[in-house]
């Protein structure tokens, strides 16, 4: 894609997903609705329509501009937002999010598909017009034409509308500095949505020192005029009163609104949109300055072994050391910069779910914790859709209908939970569901059928539901009619190994069921331990691994065809890398082991020697070697030095379905 | 967008410098810091809207008497009374073609 249109792509894109977060929240709260997400909507698809227009991007431009028409028709009362608006509105964001990705892929937009949509638009407004509450049976006195000329005719109506649903309509005046008036009056603004709503600004001179502004807001709110007073700190004067006369508007009370509270300029914009590949260079960058500053090490290291540790030598490590420590500040402080709130993916999960569960006739409640959780952005995007595939099968198949529900006194609503929290080098995201759970009867019967398992194995809990994620596994449990195309567990379980995550489903039928996803922070540079099976040399992530030790011959046992040991008083079943990888085979005394994988998917891998531990990046092999499993990728430990890095999760699901079948 | 446009029309005319403000905010902290012999506006914007900016400026001593020049898309006259009634000089409503902008612009600045 031409790097211009990578701007407007990124844009578009933040554009919609903002209006449909508003849309969605609208729809929720119907049919009351909150005229600033109704008017913000309306300004998206403005912005859209001109952003459009100007790249060229005819058709898109159009259609942002009849669905600003429709907006515009709702938010000035002349028509109503209802349920079936909202998912006609949806539609449409749907197929501007196409378009929108043609865009982005360099493929001609679907000209045909847009002129149908807006064929459909313009038979759909005809269905809302006059559908609104109106507001033409409100007239203002002679007085207040002064402050009325200057309303828009969207403001007017709000006036209106807040006149009718009986609030009182003030004035309230501040005064700021010329220089950060617009951060502190979002403030206030802010302020005031919790109190009431902010009809209009207006800004005024009058008999404000130099250097500084004045405005009056024009606020319609239920509360006290005292209680405005005393929450906003500003002069308040009622300007309109249903019932009562109204009073003239009296001389603003100008309060020196910098004496306020401590505003921090962290408000609005103080922050930058970066292209990720720009932080990636930096990282690539980086990694590449930690090869040097390894080579450092390794000089000094020469130097003291030939000359001692004479004083240029001792400056020599301190320098070195010093410049270690702050590629690792630098390193972390960039890798920083890639991490985003998990809030993200969340809200974009919670749109997505609700549409689904409304599709399948189920009522769900979704919660969410721990959205502050910070994520790579990169992971978050990768992660987003392998979520989506175990929340379908959850309302498919785990969420009862609600009749069955209730018989099984369970409350009517099915209940989702999201949880995500930082443990260690990995952060983890737990989704549960309150359905039916998993029965470990069905799936085995299943993979019997199927020939995953032959009649007579024998399988406890824990591996019949890991059963559930091979390929080729799908009973009606998984498979999910709605989410098309049959997509499996096992896709989901790819995905997630893709980004050196690893799954645990935990289940009890009648009660529920949960997936627990551990996923790494974060994919670009990593700590790796550098090791020696046979004569060659691996590197494995630090994050996939919960420790390490050694292993006498002697305390390995053969306990059902496996080689295990005992780890403080837990049977930890062993995988020689050597036979994994077809190395050469050699007995040894002893064994260095990496424990890696968590809960049923355990176990310890065999190894000749830890060599040391270093942070690398690891770069993809490339399309070459596509299909080659088992490996994270390459990275370069030394100078001209290229390792392969194992990949924990691969090297799990090998050693278990070879014992397995 | 719209003001990349007027503005590379309005630097046609020489010796003219001109400023861009992104939002009716931004332009009340442009007024005061240039003598300006000419303001372009806008009537929907988001944070005040350009009938409020125009009131703001025609009632404020220092500004009264710059030319003003409304461009919109409200084509209902209603907002098109009001602006000229409050003391702007001229109106257009888009689209406008370059030419007409340059016409409406030498207008006002009587060159």
């Amino acid at each position: 894609m031409s790097s211009k249109y990578v701007e407007f792509v990124a844009e578009a894109e933040e554009i919609i997903d903002e209006a449909s977060a508003s849309l969605l929240e609208v729809q929720d709260m119907l049919p009351s609705a909150d005229p600033s997400l109704i008017n913000g909507i309306f300004r998206a698809m403005h912005t859209l329509k001109g952003m459009a227009g100007l790249f060229g991007f005819q058709g898109l431009s159009d259609i942002s501009h009849s669905l600003e028409n429709i907006l515009d028709l709702i938010r000035l009362g002349k028509a109503e937002m209802t349920m079936e608006g909202a998912s006609f509105i949806f539609g449409c964001f749907d197929l501007i999010r196409s378009v929108v990705a043609d865009i982005r892929d360099a493929k001609d937009p679907d000209s045909d598909a847009l002129a149908a949509k807006l064929v459909e638009i313009e038979s759909f407004v005809e269905t809302i017009k006059g559908g609104g509450a109106g507001d033409s049976d409100i007239v203002f006195s002679e007085q207040y034409s002064a402050i009325l000329n200057v309303l828009s005719e969207y403001e007017e109506h709000r006036l209106k509308a807040n006149i009718k649903e009986g609030k009182v309509i003030y004035l309230l005046s501040v005064t700021f500095s010329l220089e950060d008036f617009d951060v502190l009056l979002k403030d206030l603004a802010d302020k005031i949505k919790l109190l009431g709503e902010l009809i209009s600004t207006m800004p005024t001179s009058d008999g404000v020192p130099a250097g500084q502004i004045g405005f009056q807001l024009i606020t319609a709110s239920d509360r006290s005029a005292a209680e405005l007073q005393e929450s906003l700190a500003c002069g308040v004067v009622v300007l309109m009163e249903t019932a009562a006369k109204a009073a003239p508007v009296a001389p603003a009370v100008q309060r020196d609104a910098m004496m306020e509270a401590e505003h921090t300029l962290k408000s609005s914009s103080t922050s930058i949109r970066v292209d990720i590949s720009k932080v990636d260079s930096i990282l690539d960058t980086i990694g590449d300055l930690s090869l040097s500053k390894q080579a450092v090490f390794n000089i000094w290291n020469s130097f003291r072994e030939e000359y001692g540790n004479t004083p240029l030598v001792i400056d020599l490590y301190r320098v070195s050391q010093a410049m270690q420590r702050r590629f690792s500040l630098l390193q972390s402080q960039v890798l920083e910069i890639r991490m985003v709130p998990i809030g993200q993916v969340f809200s974009r999960l919670n749109q997505v779910v609700k549409r689904y569960a409304v599709k399948a006739g189920k009522n769900i409640k979704l919660e969410f914790f721990g959205d502050e959780t910070e994520i790579d952005k990169s992971v978050a995007e990768e992660v987003v859709d392998p979520l989506m595939h175990t929340v379908r099968n959850a309302i498919d198949h785990g969420i009862e209908p609600e009749d069955e529900r209730v018989s099984a006194g369970k409350s009517p609503e099915g209940s989702l939970e999201f949880r995500a929290f930082q443990r260690g080098n990995n952060v983890v995201i737990s989704v549960n569901d309150d359905g039916r759970g998993i029965d470990p009867v069905r799936i085995r019967d299943s993979a019997v059928k199927k020939g995953l398992l032959s009649e007579d194995d024998e399988v406890d809990r824990k591996e019949v539901l890991s059963l559930m994620f091979r390929p080729g596994f799908s009973t009606a449990e998984t498979v999910s009619e709605t989410s098309g195309r049959g997509v499996g567990l096992d896709v989901v379980k790819e995905k997630m190994a893709s980004l050196g995550a690893s799954i645990e489903v935990n289940s009890e039928p009648g009660v529920g069921t949960g997936f627990v996803f551990t996923l790494p922070i974060t994919l670009a540079i990593i700590r790796a331990l550098i090791v020696r099976v046979s004569t060659e040399i691996f590197a494995i992530s630090l994050t996939s691994m919960s420790e390490t030790f050694v292993v006498e011959k002697a305390d390995i046992q053969e306990l059902d065809d496996r080689f295990v040991c005992d780890l403080r008083g837990e049977m930890l079943p062993l995988v020689d890398l050597r036979e994994l990888l077809q190395l050469e085979p050699e007995s040894m005394d002893r064994y260095f082991v990496v424990v890696v994988g968590h809960g049923n998917r355990r176990m310890g891998l065999l190894l000749d020697e830890f060599i040391g531990q270093q942070e690398v990046v690891i770069k993809p092999l490339g399309p070459y070697f596509d299909g080659l499993r088992g490996f994270a990728g390459a990275s370069e430990i030394g100078r001209y030095k290229v390792v392969l890095v194992l990949d924990a999760e691969t090297i799990i699901n090998e050693s278990l379905s070879l014992t397995v079948s | 967008m719209t003001r990349s446009m007027v503005r590379a029309v309005v630097e046609e005319f020489e010796d003219i410098s001109t400023y861009e403000a992104s939002s009716g905010f931004e332009a009340l902290k442009i007024l005061p810091e240039f003598p300006l012999d000419l303001i372009i506006t806008d009537i929907n914007m988001p944070d005040i809207n350009g009938l409020e900016l125009i009131s703001f400026v025609r009632s404020d001593a220092r500004y009264k008497k710059i030319p003003l020049l409304i461009i919109s898309t409200e084509k209902s006259d209603e907002d098109k009374k009001r602006g000229l009634a409050m003391g702007a000089n001229a109106y257009l409503t888009k689209p406008f073609t370059p030419e007409d902008l340059s016409r409406a612009v030498g207008e006002l600045l009587n060159l």
